[in-house]
Parts: structure tokens; C-alpha cells; sequence
């Protein structure tokens, strides 16, 4: 039978099961065939920290949000159009995020009796009005998998496994999405064992063939090719953009890159991504425990490597005293602190933006260090980037804020020309600097960077000796001296201080706005696009992102006061907002969520409208 | 490999012009003297060596060596010293630390280290008191010490570093004496060839702090009685004229001291540092008592494994040999790998 088809310019699908469902490949891969697609994507994974939570729980949720568009999108989105929910837990800790006309693809073998009852349904909601303002197409998924697996040698729980591709398939032919490289996936994924490419290759195409024939899904939808710079693109999340950020600051700098890592959520895919890339020099190594992995980054940058440490912000405190170490040596050296919600474990696969003030402030004596963030998952590729320039030309920490948010959502990446990427390169001490020609004098500063110079083991005549002990200007001796000692803390500021970055940009189409929206990190995307529909709307707002949060661009001042009103909208309880303030004395609005996941651009909508109404 | 050249360093050269600032009259001046001495044998460049520590009265070593050097933070310096060693396989790297950086606030980073097996000669000065910070009981102080921090007497028993060291799979385990350059030097050489963790223990008095800790093993009237001086190879006696010796009871799990007379000479145990099974060197590493009595030095164990600095780079090297391109075209190919798709 012909389906109807149907133009659409965007759509919001989010895939729900159990943990053990495999909800995240399935999104992933619908992802990658819409990206093939040509489509502007933005994805938003949502899973419980929990490796296998008990099955059928609500606990045990795990959820992968795709939104993809015909024009340039900056969110997730706010609210699916469509739910794939693979249980009744699925659907129950979903269904209130659903607005009422949605779409509902329920697993109808998975509402038994005791299913139900395990996420407290007194009866089925497949059986009575509460789904009423939906479009509910009940499909047996499992049944269905398994009756078309029925020929192929496979286990019974390896049939049932393969639902997942059923599902898939099904939505892939809904939104008649290219499949080759879901099929050219599957066949890496399972090269050793043939017969589950055949059986999750059979149970994929079972999908797309139901949703061909069955009467119950009678439109098929499109969404045609987003307008996107021409060039080429893959789709990529930010933990990997932020991988291919350092292998390419060690290419660009031709310095070896060495991680020091302790397995931590959200960061640990950076240690397993660079651990891939022994070929360029990339030197990983698992600690022993947080502190030992930023021992070895620092001991490696000392040694004449562009050292790295990955970790989230139970890590960062624990290297609280190591980063200090690095901040009196003034040697290189990039933290990488993939934010999560705290304090302590607080919710480990959950976002938030709460470690800016230990970022700028968290550690004993003045000490400061560089602070960067990047603003979505592809510009951590070049945030990365901008952490080692820092890093390399100022000889300093820098402290790269990402969080849960852009580091396990994805978005397509227009990918750069190697060679338009910064110079990294760098020059060691090779020569003695003293006006004597034979002293070599470890603190003297180069006059426009104020780094000192980066004289490595193994240069004959420059041995020196560092430590943490305060250092007498130029000779580095140890210094108990009250005015040097004043003189250097002062100069550890100005490093950093002084270290150009670029403006901040404002976006304000129309010209006129008096009202600010100060950004930083992962707030760029709901921010952008709820400023986008006020836009939209005939009202005038502009935009401002942080990158630089130390230091901060010079023309911040002159842009704050530019507007009546500044707003701060952040997953914390106002950090930013309270810099802005203390350094700039302006009254700024802080809008604060602390709920783990992502502000939405409507809720941010909502309440910049009514700050422009106040103005 | 052409014939390395003799360098002709001597002690002067690894003098720093830093003013030596111990006590006068601490252990750590004869270790400093000794070491100084002992490294022109090694004919490793100066710039090619690096001294790495942590905090304490023994850390401060790094600043009078006139090589490279970091005088780190508290208890880090193995972990430290790791990144470099791993990262710079040209370079000879020790690590100085005391009983308190060692074993109390680093223990963590020193076990992994000799887990690892990391190319690290680590030197730990056990004085068995905390002096920089004037005087608290060690990890390695005697149950009951009185200090300032223990009034009473402290209520926590002390770590032996050499059993706890062999416990942490170390490669490499020595002890000698501040006080008998002639041995110190020979177990440093001992220590520097060996390829992985060397891990020395050097007891080191604190005339300040804890004076006397070790004179049994120094007075001239006892120390023969007390030493076992342990050479490869030869049977394992002590005390004037051999009076004493170590054997390994039948039935027994360890190894135990007796009166040379009363045994048969083969039940003598002969010293071999090379044996597989850390059992024997832990079980020699237990034969102190809380006297000082029975106390071996020399080198307890000795035997071949691969170091991590040598795995790590033949993966890298491994790895490296199948490029073909540069690291440019190398980073073009790894960006656009994956699904990519292109928009005209």
C-alpha cells in the first residue's frame, strides 16, 4: 500500500527503556542515519549511573533525546513529539514531558501484570483513557522480533535482544532515514559472531517492513536536508571532540601528549578515546588514583610533554593541591573538569555548571590559573585546543570547565582544515639566559608572555632545580624574602591576568535590545534558541557567551553596561553571576536551575520575557 | 652502540650552590656526601639525571644536587617522578623521601610505583619521626613512642617499608645505613643497574627529633651482634666470627637466627636475592626485632621484570611504526573518520 507522506521541518524523538535495552545505541544510531541525512542534529542521552539498575524499575530508565531539523537547530529540544517507550517504566517516567497530541510507540509484550505493578500502574494504561490526548500505536516489539528471528540461529534471549534494531528500523522508516550505515555498523560491531549480524540485520529490516505494511502507522514523515555551510561533517559528541581537541594540540605543537587519568563519570570516555592513539605519540596512563594522574601530567610537562588530566569534579578537588604545585612551577598543564551534579557523588550522569568557583578559586594561597569552557559538543575540539595554547605559551594550568551536557551530547561537527588550526609550537630553553652567558636563570620571564622559560631535563647546562617552595625572582632559589614573595604573587596574577583572549561577541540582530543574556558552557544551545523565539516574536534581546571565564575578555566591562538589564541564567545557584557582579558592580539578574539536566530554551523563554517587560 | 665516554665527573660537580640547610650533625649530611660521591661512577651526563621529592627534612635533597630536580608537594613524588620516567626513558630518575611523605601521605603513590614497576630509584630516609614539622610520630615509629603529638605514647603499630614494599610486588628491596658509605654506595650501585622500582631504605638518624634510633646498629660494640650484612651468593652469617646465622626451620614458615654452632653448615641459608618468590625476602625483611637485633641490610631481593616505563614505550613504538604519513595527514584521516557525509 502507498503511505501518505508528510513535511515536516523538525521533530524530537526520544527512545526509552530499561538500562539493559540498549537505548543509547539505538539513538545513536538513528543520530548517525539522520545525520547522513543531511539534517541538523542535536542529542541529549539521559541515563542512570547504574550499569544494569534493576530491570523494569523506574530507577533503571535509561533515554536518548534526538532532535533534527531542516534549519539550524541549538537544543535537544524541550519536548518530544515522539516516545518509544520499551516498558512501562519507560513510559511512566516520560509521559509527563510529552505534550499532548504526541506520539507514543509502546513495547506491548512488556505490560504484564507484575511490569506494571513494579512502577505502581493499578492497571494497564494501553487498557484505559489516560493516554486519551496521544497517539498511542500499541506494537509488540518483543513478540514480533522473535517470530522474525524464528529462522536464525540464535538464542532465544539474543532474538529478544535484537528488539531494539525492530524498534529502529520502524522509526527509521517513519522518518524514512538512510539505513546503509546502520547495517555497515552492525557488521563491525558483531564481526566476531556472524550470526547476530544476520539476526540484528533481520530484526531491523522486520521494523522497517512493519511499518511498511501494518495499517496502524499510515503517514510516513520526512524532514528534508538542513542549510549547513558546505563541507564535511560527522556527527560528534563532546567527550570525543574534546579527545580529538588534545591529539591535536600535540600534532600542532609537536610535544607528545600525556593523560593522566582515574576512571571517573563523565570523563572516563576521554581516557578511553586517547588510549586509542598511541600512533601520535598520545601517552595514557591509568592512576592510581586522582592525584597520582595529575602528578604524572605535571611531572610529564616538566619533562617536556603537553601534560593533560581528565576528571570530573570529585577529581578536581582531590588535585586541588597538585594544580597549586603547577601554578608555582609555571609549567603547562591542562585539567579538564567534565562537570557533573554535586556535592560529593551527588548525580553522576547528570549535568550541572556548580565547579566555577572551585575552578577560579579552589585552591590554597593565590593561585590562580586559566578557566575556559566550551560551549557545545563540537566546540570542545576547539576549546581543547585553546586549553594548550594557554597552557603551552603561558606555562600555567588551565582549568577546561566542560560538562555532562556537551560532553555526551552530540551534534554534527563541520570538520576544520588541519591547517587552519593554531600553531602550537613552542620553543625550550636551550641556552643559559644570565647577562654572564654561563647562568641559567629559571625564573626569568620573557617580558610580553611572563612565562618563564621551559628549560627540560636533558639539556645540557640549564640544570636547575624547582619546587614548591617560593622562588626568588629570576634565580628561582628558594626565597623567604617578604617583598619577593609579594613580587611574585602579584606577577602569578598578572600572568594570568594579562593573558589576551578574544572580545566577547554580542548577537543582537535588531540593534536595539536592552537586555543582556550573559552565557557560559553548556547554556549556549537553550540560551540561543529561547532568545531565537523571543526574536521570533517581534522582541529585541541580546546575546553574550562566555568562553574565557579567566580571564575574562577586556571588552566585558564596556558590553555589561551597554544594556539596562543583564540576566545570568545558570545550572548553578549563581556562581557567575556573583563574579559578575563583585568585578564589574553590575546588578545582574541570576536565573538559577540546579535539576540535572539542561535548562529548556521555553522555560528560559518564559522568564527573559518577563524581564524584558520590566525593563 | 658505540663505547659511552667517560664523562670524568666527579663529586664536585653534583655539588649545587645551594647552602645546605640541615641540622648540623643529621644523618642526611653523610647520605648527601655519599650519594654526591657515589654518582660519577654511574657516567650518566648530569642533565640527564633528575632528583624528584616530596616534603619533608629529606626532601629537601633536590636543591643540592647539581642536576635536575623537584622538591614537590607531601607524599606526591613517585607519582611525579612516574610521569616524567614514562614520558622520558633517556632519563636516570630518583625519588628521595622520608618515613612520613613515603608511607603515611604518600603510601598510595609508592605501592603503585613498585606495582608498576616503574623506572624510579627510590631512596626513603627513615629517621621514623616526623622532623620538619618538629617532632609527631612516624609510620615507622615503635609502638608506645612518646612525642608531641603522643604524650601517652602512640597506639599505632608501625609499617616495616621493606616488607611492605615487597608486599607492593617490588622488583628491587635494599636497606643500608647513613653512616657506612662504603655499604650505602654499594647498595646504590646495586640499585641503579637494576632495570624497573629499585626501592632502598636508608636509616637515617635525626640527632634532633629522635637521636639515636639506630645506634645498635652503629656502636662498635654491638653492631656485629645486630647487623646481617647480606651478600649474594654466601651463607647467611653474622656476629663476631660468624657466630650467628639464618635458617629456614623445617615446618616452619620463615626464616629464623641461631647460634651457627648449633646447626649443620647446610642448613645455613644461602643468600640469593635473585629468588622468584618475595616470600624469602619478606621473611628475611621480618627478622628484626624491636631491639634492632638480627637487622639484615644489603640487597633482599633483585630479580627481573619488565618495567613500565619499557612496556609502555615498545606499545608506543608499536604503535608508530605503521605510520607511514605525517602527523598532519595522520590528524586530517583520524578527524574525518567514522560516518562522515558531505554538504555540497
Amino acid at each position: 500500500m502507498t503511505k501518505q507522506i508528510r513535511q515536516l521541518d523538525r521533530v524530537v524523538i526520544r527512545f526509552a527503556g530499561d538500562s539493559g535495552d540498549g537505548m543509547q545505541l539505538t539513538g545513536d544510531r538513528f543520530t548517525s542515519e539522520t545525520a547522513q541525512l543531511g539534517n541538523d542534529i542535536s542529542t541529549l542521552p539521559n541515563f542512570p549511573a547504574e550499569i544494569r539498575a534493576p530491570a523494569g524499575t523506574l530507577p533503571g530508565v535509561s533515554s536518548f533525546q534526538v532532535h533534527f531539523a531542516d534549519y539550524d537547530i541549538l537544543t535537544p529540544g524541550d519536548a518530544p513529539n515522539v516516545l518509544v517507550a520499551m516498558n512501562p517504566a519507560a513510559l511512566k517516567a516520560n509521559l509527563a514531558d510529552l505534550p499532548r497530541g504526541a506520539d507514543i510507540i509502546v513495547n506491548t509484550d512488556e505490560f504484564t501484570r507484575r511490569n506494571l505493578a513494579k512502577v505502581g500502574y493499578q492497571s494497564s494504561p494501553l487498557d484505559d483513557d489516560s493516554l486519551a490526548g496521544y497517539v498511542v500505536h500499541p506494537v509488540a516489539l518483543t513478540s514480533m522480533t522473535v517470530g522474525a528471528l524464528a529462522a536464525y540461529d540464535v538464542s532465544k534471549k539474543d532474538a529478544e535482544r535484537s528488539k531494539n534494531m525492530f524498534a529502529l528500523g520502524l522509526l527509521s522508516w517513519m522518518y524514512s532515514r538512510p539505513y546503509e550505515s546502520t547495517l555497515r555498523f552492525l557488521e563491525r560491531k558483531f564481526a566476531a559472531r556472524p550470526e547476530l549480524v544476520a539476526a540484528n540485520v533481520a530484526a531491523f529490516k522486520a521494523g522497517w517492513n512493519f511499518g511498511e505494511t501494518t495499517e496502524d502507522f499510515a503517514v510516513r514523515y520526512e524532514v528534508k536536508p538542513a542549510k549547513m555551510t558546505p563541507g564535511t561533517y560527522r556527527n560528534i559528541t563532546g567527550n570525543a571532540a574534546l579527545s580529538l581537541g588534545l591529539v591535536a594540540a600535540g600534532v600542532r605543537s609537536g610535544l607528545p601528549v600525556f593523560l593522566g587519568a582515574y576512571p571517573i563519570t563523565p570523563a572516563s570516555d576521554i581516557l578511553h578515546e586517547l588510549s586509542k592513539h598511541k600512533r601520535f605519540g598520545v601517552l595514557t596512563m591509568q592512576a592510581e588514583d586522582e592525584i597520582a594522574a595529575v602528578g604524572a601530567a605535571l611531572g610529564a610537562s616538566y619533562g617536556g610533554s603537553l601534560g593533560v588530566t581528565t576528571t570530573s569534579g570529585p577529581g578536581v578537588a582531590l588535585k586541588s593541591e597538585t594544580i597549586s604545585l603547577a601554578v608555582a612551577l609555571e609549567l603547562p598543564l591542562v585539567i579538564v573538569d567534565v562537570q557533573r551534579a554535586g556535592p560529593s557523588t551527588g548525580m553522576p550522569t547528570k549535568t550541572e555548571q556548580a565547579d566555577l568557583n572551585m575552578a577560579l578559586y579552589g585552591r590554597h594561597g593565590e593561585a590562580p590559573v586559566a578557566v575556559i569552557a566550551p560551549r557545545s559538543p563540537s566546540d570542545c575540539f576547539f576549546a581543547a585546543l585553546e586549553a594548550a595554547r594557554i597552557a603551552l605559551t603561558y606555562r600555567t594550568p588551565v582549568i577546561l570547565l566542560s560538562d555532562n551536557y556537551v560532553a555526551n551530547g552530540s551534534e554534527p561537527w563541520l570538520l576544520p582544515d588541519v591547517e587552519s588550526l593554531p600553531d602550537l609550537r613552542v620553543e625550550f630553553a636551550t641556552k643559559p639566559n644570565g647577562d654572564d652567558g654561563t647562568t641559567f636563570l629559571p625564573y626569568l620571564r620573557d617580558p610580553e608572555t611572563l612565562a618563564r622559560p621551559w628549560a627540560i631535563p636533558g639539556t645540557a647546562g640549564l640544570e636547575h632545580r624547582i619546587g614548591g617552595l617560593e622562588k626568588a625572582d629570576k634565580t628561582g632559589d628558594i626565597s623567604y624574602d617578604p617583598a619577593n614573595h609579594d613580587f611574585m604573587v602579584r606577577t602569578r596574577a598578572a600572568r594570568i591576568e594579562t593573558i589576551p583572549v578574544p572580545d566577547i561577541e554580542v548577537e543582537d540582530p535588531d540593534g536595539d535590545a536592552r537586555v543582556l543574556v550573559l552565557g557560559w558552557g553548556s547554556t549556549y544551545g537553550p540560551i540561543g534558541a529561547a532568545c531565537r523565539q523571543l526574536r521570533q516574536r517581534g522582541l529585541s534581546i541580546a546575546q553574550a557567551h562566555l568562553r574565557h571565564l579567566a580571564p575574562m575578555p577586556a571588552n566585558l566591562a564596556e558590553v555589561l553596561r551597554s544594556y539596562d538589564r543583564v540576566v545570568i541564567p545558570e545550572m548553578n545557584l549563581g556562581q557567575l553571576a556573583h563574579v559578575i557582579r563583585a568585578r564589574y558592580l553590575v546588578d545582574a539578574i541570576s536565573y538559577n536551575q540546579v535539576r540535572g539536566l539542561p535548562f529548556t530554551s521555553t522555560e528560559l523563554e518564559t522568564t527573559l520575557e518577563e524581564v524584558l517587560k520590566n525593563v | 652502540m658505540s663505547e659511552p665516554v667517560a664523562l670524568k665527573l666527579t663529586a664536585k660537580d653534583f655539588k649545587s650552590d645551594q647552602e645546605v640547610r640541615w641540622c648540623p650533625g643529621c644523618g642526611d649530611y653523610a647520605i648527601l656526601a655519599a650519594i654526591q660521591q657515589f654518582m660519577p661512577e654511574l657516567n650518566i651526563p648530569r642533565e640527564r639525571t633528575v632528583f624528584v621529592s616530596g616534603i619533608g627534612c629529606s626532601s629537601r635533597f633536590p636543591y643540592y644536587m647539581n642536576t635536575y630536580g623537584m622538591h614537590s608537594i607531601h607524599g606526591r613524588a613517585p607519582a611525579i617522578a612516574t610521569g616524567l620516567s614514562v614520558s622520558r626513558p633517556d632519563l636516570s630518575v630518583w625519588v628521595v623521601t622520608g618515613d612520613g611523605d613515603a608511607l603515611s601521605i604518600g603510601g598510595n603513590h609508592l605501592i603503585h610505583a613498585l606495582r608498576r614497576n616503574v623506572n624510579l630509584k627510590i631512596l626513603l630516609f627513615n629517621n621514623r619521626i616526623y622532623g620538619l614539622t618538629k617532632g609527631q610520630y612516624s609510620p615507622t615509629s615503635e609502638v608506645g613512642k612518646v612525642t608531641k603529638s603522643t604524650p601517652a605514647g602512640s597506639a599505632d603499630a608501625p609499617f616495616n617499608p621493606l616488607s611492605l614494599a615487597l608486599g607492593a610486588e617490588a622488583s628491587f628491596v635494599g636497606r643500608t645505613i647513613d653512616s657506612d658509605r662504603k655499604h650505602l654506595q654499594s647498595v646504590l650501585r646495586a640499585a641503579a643497574e637494576h632495570q624497573g622500582s629499585a626501592f632502598v631504605e636508608i636509616y637515617q638518624n635525626c640527632n634532633i627529633f629522635n637521636d639515636g634510633a639506630f645506634d645498635q646498629l652503629k656502636d662498635p660494640a654491638t653492631r656485629d651482634d645486630y647487623l646481617i650484612r647480606l651478600e649474594h651468593g654466601q651463607p647467611i652469617t653474622f656476629g663476631a666470627d660468624g657466630r650467628f646465622c639464618v635458617v629456614h626451620p623445617p615446618g616452619g614458615f620463615g626464616l629464623e637466627v641461631r647460634e651457627t654452632s648449633s646447626v649443620r653448615p647446610e642448613e645455613i641459608v644461602v643468600h640469593d636475592a635473585t629468588v622468584a618468590d618475595p616470600a624469602y625476602a619478606f621473611a628475611l625483611s621480618r627478622l628484626p626485632g624491636l631491639d634492632l637485633r638480627n637487622t639484615p641490610i644489603g640487597v633482599f631481593r633483585s630479580v627481573d621484570r619488565p618495567s613500565y616505563d619499557s612496556v609502555v614505550q615498545e606499545q608506543l613504538a608499536a604503535a608508530r611504526a605503521k605510520v607511514t604519513e605525517t602527523p598532519e595527514q595522520q590528524l586530517a584521516g583520524l578527524l574525518g573518520s567514522g560516518d562522515t557525509w558531505t554538504i555540497l
